[in-house]
């Protein structure tokens, strides 16, 4: 049951993340070009400003250009979507054991509305509001020195928005019995917001867009990374649970016809 | 007078912890996999050399992990 579960989960992680390379490719790649010419620019100018040594070496520090290990060409193509197809799958998996275990345990949802919601759920809990703090962010933007911090902060928010979701829908489970189901559900929401806001305004803010990186492709950039992930959680959620209720098709508990006799 | 329901309306029968539990070795497994495509070769590197970071550099960008 698991295995035929896991098995599908990473199917449709596959097949939604083949769709979410197609954005990614046709709307996310030509900003990624964008943003390298503009550090080609950038490189270029700090040659002629400092000595050349130095351009040499900060150059080496991060190659995009033509020398790089790993050519455009492969990064934008075989490159992206092997990341992108691994991610689907990967997530795709961990979306199944998820719902596996969730299955049956939070109300009488069908296969189909189960998958849905938690698609939504765990699109906004480990991209969408995380992304609000700490946004997807184009090459050329960004201190190679203060990866692992910016790294750290990045799981550290999804950590906090993942948790605070589990939290408050546990809560407004436990509370629908005494408020009814839509003041629960609004109150879960509520605390929900709660621990984002207050993660918002304790964490650090980070901000290391050169001063005149055009917006312009800096917004197109983020548009098209939530344009890839809308379209991988969707995929997900739809597919995942047509699959899935192939698999629990039976799996409720007898219930004859009720026959009622006035 | 007799009136059957068509569709019985039940609820969904969990799938036991015991059943999922080994299955979780799968979890690890598959956050390997998006370590491999997020954070190898950036905040932390488990192969040396740049290869992993550049092979899945654009796909990391737009995914919205922190690349470099």
């Amino acid at each position: 049951m698991v295995r035929d579960l896991l098995i599908r989960g990473m199917l449709a992680g596959v097949v939604a993340s083949l769709l979410a390379f197609g954005v990614a490719k046709i709307y996310g790649e030509p900003q990624v070009d964008r943003a390298i010419a503009f550090e080609g620019r950038h490189a270029r100018a700090d040659a002629s400003a400092q000595a050349p040594a130095d351009a040499q070496i900060s150059a080496q520090q991060h190659q995009h250009g033509d020398e790089a290990l790993v050519s455009r060409k492969v990064q934008s193509t075989a490159g992206l979507l092997t990341a992108v197809a691994v991610y689907g799958a990967a997530m795709g998996g961990l979306f199944a054991l998820a719902f596996a275990f969730l299955y049956g345990r939070v109300g009488d949802l069908s296969p189909r509305l189960l998958a849905l919601l938690l698609a939504i759920a765990t699109f906004v809990a480990i991209y969408y509001v995380p992304s609000l703090k700490y946004p997807a962010s184009p090459p050329a933007v960004g201190e190679p020195d203060t990866i692992a911090y910016r790294t750290g902060l990045f799981f550290l928010m999804i950590l906090i928005s993942l948790g605070g979701l589990v939290f408050a829908v546990a809560a407004s489970r436990r509370l629908a019995p005494r408020y009814g189901s839509l003041s629960a559900m609004l109150i879960g929401a509520g605390l929900f917001a709660a621990v984002v806001v207050i993660a918002q305004l304790v964490l650090p803010d980070i901000n290391e867009v050169p001063a005149d990186f055009p917006a312009i492709v800096l917004w197109k950039f983020r548009m098209a990374s939530l344009a890839i992930q809308v379209l991988m959680w969707a995929t997900l959620g739809l597919m995942f649970g047509w699959l899935a209720e192939r698999v629990l098709g039976g799996r409720r508990a007898v219930v004859r016809p009720k026959l009622s006799s006035a | 007078m007799a009136k059957a329901v068509t569709a019985p309306v039940s609820p969904p029968i969990a799938i036991p912890v015991r059943e999922i539990l080994p299955w979780l070795i799968f979890a690890v497994l598959l956050l390997m996999m998006i370590y491999f495509v997020g954070v190898e070769e950036g905040a932390t590197s488990i192969f040396p050399g740049m290869y992993v970071h550049e092979f899945v550099h654009d796909g990391r960008h737009l995914l919205g992990f922190p690349c470099h």
